[in-house]
């Protein structure tokens, strides 16, 4: 039967994409093979739109064992140990479905990780929501929240996988388009590596774990759309997650790679059973031939289009060595887990699927993997941006009030209502958790700890991408030195709107040159990632987010502490005070929250000064001459003192400062480059950021129980750190209360 | 002193459980198989934490028919020492080695944190070198640790001095705050902190310790 016009808008395969399959196969396709390409081309799967702009990416350092293109990227940590890691975006079904749809993104990860040989020892999650409070969407958005969470408990927590970190923050413009964006590491030996190839002619292909079903089929194309009013209907396109099947199949899986039988194997995540195929026969040459009838079916009367469309979770498929399928099944037999051979590897270079015997599709490998069509969207235009660049008049009614304000506003109010729901200690790794700077995981039969951590900034980047790009990175390296960890690889998730619209695509490419920028500079080369588009509803795009994952190495030693701990300490500004103007104030939280109003640019980045300040910190820390260490960020140094006093015995700051910047600016403005540190050695932290040229005035000293900022002798703001610690501790589960 | 730590599917405290075993307090450890009937030559056992057949039936349901248990019940009865952490004591109600139950905490969600702990008794091969009154941080992280029984039974259970460890703040709605018991002959504890995961210096507290070290202690003394 061939194709309609309606199948093709079903699918979302362009006329031009149409022909190009045509051309591929040399006839007109059937309907299960247009599904086929209609998922390895859509968006999620091709990266079509971004990949002419990712190639932009650093990806090469001599720690990168393994770059983009595979399951996860894999950095050398010494002594012939290895991590793995990456993060990955599940936007559109933590929408439809929360619950699930958070709880699959942790599985989806998951198995990237152990599919490559890895242990996975960590995770985190970027969440992003629109208003709790909003008269109309409020409800909603607070709904979508408590679902992303115990979704993401759920599955983290039952699979045995700590999650250490994360940032969980809020603006209208993720209202209809949550981000959920979750990172994954995990840990082997370099000898341990495995890929996903389907070597060697006539070795079986065996599939693993749970049964397919016909839940998720299209998944991955429903990622690649805009929502609208509709978008609910596609709920039964949200697969369902078992995160006991997972951690039997990542047992199992570990297991039976170390018989020596397995020679390659990778996750069925987006487009399934048809992914899985057709990339791991592309990536070593080879064909690949499945029967359907050997494959094991949930429910009865699936259709070829239906088995190879399907995005059931917890499956993997892999390929043995021939003669030795025993081995392998011995394994899956343990642990209780299907284990079937249902098709071989073949010379031609093509993926053939059979329904018992007949064949129902016959595609070429490489052209349906590796050769989507790739587009250089239109972006000859200013980057979308919906704020003016100068803002209104304002002037503090009282500094006191507005610093409660902040640290009681959503953003950056303690979640801990949040990641006291996940298990952040298994495995009992978890040095430093969530809350602070980074996380940081000792590897157990080493010397060396990996810290973490993951950041964004939407604001940022709407007012400027490229600057946005570049901060976020500065950031994610300034909150790894603060702990001590020198940052050697990233990762990175680019949500963003329709590319299909000009002033989207330039944000897109915007963001995507800062981060090169900042990533080769800070030496951080990203080795995969994930990109999310058509994050808009009812035309109403997301800001841009792009968010950056990166891992840091240090040696394993009790962490230095985020809070003050003892009175009577020096405190250092390391870094110095910065510069700020109005202009740039419009960035800030301070405006968001208090003034009410977004404007003008981001603040201003001196990527040098930025590096020598990341030196500074991580030699006084490594030097123990820091007892706590905080970098400011969102709510500027006011917000960072009042974080620093939060700590279990309430030890806050006397502060005195000697600036010309008028006080709403000098309190909470956003300028990067700065780190508090408390310290009984000023002079050795003062001598150590002489060396690398960095700023290092002693701003006051921490006290019992209260905190207060003067300029010049002029009070600012100040209250007693319980008072303030209850307004940041009570915010979040207040609001939730709705 | 070779202590056996039993691995259910999907236990994943299991390996924490060992570590802690065997590089923090320096005895030897190993992993006793769900589907082994027999327990070795082990001195003690540990039921871990973790999502024994996913819980997602009652937690510890499944694994009371778990092929392992006869023979950790039977050694139990001969005096030998069993120690559940979390899901372990969750599976040692349910096979009715400790009365009572565990249930949805009182918030009904899943919380993870370090708590105090207070010790109510010295008196079991669990806390001898613990003092009655003494205060341990040790994580807690569950879903379902709210500790219920009827009142004749939570009697019993103080009146016997079974209640190894109360909350200094109860934070899952435990009945009489509890947080660990003890069976009747003493040598079955269960708790729902994780002693294992505050044995080692580098996790912020090594309280948990002073119960593998009970354990130890009272092997030697037998």
């Amino acid at each position: 039967m061939p194709i309609t016009q309606e199948q093709l808008a079903a699918h979302r395969v362009t006329s031009g994409e149409y022909e190009r399959i045509v051309k591929i196969l040399g006839r007109e396709p059937n309907i299960t093979e247009l599904g086929i390409f209609s998922v390895m081309w859509s968006e999620h799967c091709s990266y079509k739109s971004s990949r002419l702009h990712l190639k932009k990416l650093p990806t090469r350092s001599p720690l990168v064992l393994q770059g983009p293109g595979e399951n996860a990227g894999i950095i050398d940590i010494g002594d012939g140990w290895a991590i793995a890691f990456k993060i990955e975006s599940h936007n559109h079904p933590s929408f439809i479905e929360p619950f699930q749809g958070a709880a699959t993104g942790v599985g989806g990860i998951l198995r990237d990780i152990f599919t490559m040989g890895a242990r996975p020892v960590a995770v985190m999650d970027a969440i992003r929501f629109g208003s709790l409070t909003d008269p109309e969407s409020g409800a909603r958005n607070r709904r979508i929240l408590e679902g992303v969470v115990s979704g993401i408990a759920h599955y983290g927590n039952c699979f045995g996988v700590p999650t250490v970190g994360g940032e969980c923050s809020f603006d209208p413009s993720y209202s209809g388009n949550p981000l959920v964006n979750v990172f994954a590491l995990g840990v082997f030996r370099h000898d341990e590596v495995f890929y996903g190839r389907a070597t060697g002619i006539g070795n079986p292909v065996i599939y693993v774990g749970a049964k397919t079903g016909r839940d998720g089929i299209q998944g991955a194309s429903m990622a690649s759309a805009e929502f609208d009013e509709n978008s609910q209907e596609k709920r039964p396109n949200v697969q369902v997650g078992d995160p006991f099947m997972e951690k039997l199949l990542l047992e199992a899986c570990l297991e039976a790679m170390r018989t020596g039988a397995i020679v390659g194997i990778q996750d069925m995540g987006a487009a399934g059973l048809t992914c899985s195929t057709c990339e791991m026969g592309s990536r070593a040459g080879t064909g690949i031939e499945i029967d359907l009838m050997h494959v094991p079916q949930r429910e009865t009367g699936m259709t070829p289009y239906e088995i190879m469309l399907s995005e059931s979770q917890e499956r993997m498929l892999l390929v043995a060595d021939r003669g030795r399928e025993e081995e392998v099944f011995r394994v899956f037999r343990k642990w209780g887990l299907d284990a079937v051979t249902i098709g071989t590897v073949t010379g031609d270079g093509i993926l053939r699927v059979k329904d018992h015997g007949a064949v129902v599709a016959e595609i070429p490998n490489r052209p349906l993997a590796d050769e989507a069509p790739l587009y250089d969207r239109p972006h000859g235009v200013p980057a979308y941006r919906k704020f003016p660049v100068h803002g209104p008049e304002f002037s503090s009614a009282g500094l006191s009030a507005d610093l409660v304000k902040l640290i009681s506003s959503p953003n950056l109010c303690n979640k801990r209502w949040v990641w006291e729901q996940y298990d952040y200690m298994v495995r009992t790794n978890t040095l430093a958790g969530p809350g602070s700077d980074a996380a940081v995981v000792r590897i157990k039969d080493t010397d060396t700890s990996v810290a973490m951590v993951l950041d964004g900034n939407g604001r940022y980047c709407l007012l400027d991408p490229r600057e946005g790009a570049r901060l976020m990175v500065a950031e994610c390296c300034r909150n790894l030195s603060v702990v001590g960890a020198r940052p050697v690889a990233a990762t990175n998730n680019l949500n963003f709107g329709n590319p299909e619209r000009p002033e989207i695509m330039r944000q897109l490419v915007e963001a995507i040159e800062g981060m090169a920028e900042a990533c080769a500079f800070f030496e951080t080369p990203i080795t995969g990632g994930n990109v999310s588009l058509y994050n808009e509803t009812l035309g109403e795009p997301i800001h841009p987010t792009p968010v950056l994952g990166v891992v840091g190495l240090m040696k394993t030693a009790a962490p230095v502490s985020p809070v003050f701990r003892r009175p009577g300490l020096d405190i250092v500004l390391l870094g110095g005070l910065g510069t700020c103007d109005p202009g740039r104030f419009g960035s800030s939280e301070y405006a968001s929250t208090v003034i009410g109003s977004t404007w003008g640019l981001p603040p201003k980045l001196d990527m040098d000064y930025e590096r020598r300040v990341h030196a500074a910190i991580r030699e006084a820390v490594a030097a123990g001459l820091a007892d706590s260490s905080h970098d400011l960020s969102d709510g500027g140094l006011a917000v960072a003192l009042a974080e620093c006093s939060f700590g279990a015995d309430a030890i806050g700051a006397v502060v005195e400062l000697d600036s010309d910047l008028r006080p709403e600016l000098l309190l909470f403005h956003e300028g990067p480059s700065r780190v508090l540190v408390s310290t009984s050695d000023a002079a050795g932290v003062q001598a150590v950021a002489a060396r690398h040229g960095v700023e290092a005035p002693v701003i006051g000293r921490t006290a019992s129980a209260t905190l207060s900022i003067a300029n010049r002798g002029m009070p600012l703001a100040g209250a007693d750190v319980a008072t303030l610690r209850a307004a940041w501790e009570n915010a979040l589960p207040e609001l939730l209360a709705g | 002193m070779k202590i056996g730590v039993v691995v259910f599917p999907g236990s994943n405290c299991d390996h924490d459980a060992w570590y802690a075993v065997t590089h923090n307090l320096g005895h030897k450890a190993e992993f006793i198989w769900h589907g082994s009937a027999d327990l070795g030559d082990v001195d003690a056992v540990i039921l871990p934490g973790g999502f024994s057949y996913g819980d997602y039936l009652r937690c510890g349901a499944i694994a009371k028919f778990s092929a392992v248990m006869p023979a950790v019940k039977k050694f139990a009865a001969a005096g030998g020492l069993v120690a559940g952490f979390c899901n372990g004591f969750q599976i040692l109600t349910e096979c009715g080695l400790l009365p009572g139950a565990l249930i949805r905490n009182r918030g009904l969600k899943f919380i993870c944190k370090p708590v105090d702990l207070r010790v109510e008794t010295a008196g079991s091969p669990f806390t001898n070198t613990l003092r009655p009154g003494q205060i341990l941080r040790i994580p807690i992280a569950h879903g379902e640790g709210c500790y219920v029984a009827d009142d004749d039974t939570l009697d019993q259970l103080e009146k016997q001095r079974r209640i190894a460890f109360r909350y200094a703040d109860n934070p899952n709605g435990a009945m009489r705050d509890i947080a660990g018991i003890l069976s009747e002959g003493r040598n079955v504890l269960g708790m729902m902190p994780h002693p294992e995961r505050a044995s080692d210096p580098l996790m912020g507290s090594t309280d948990g310790l002073g119960i593998f070290e009970s354990m130890v202690s009272a092997l030697v003394r037998s």
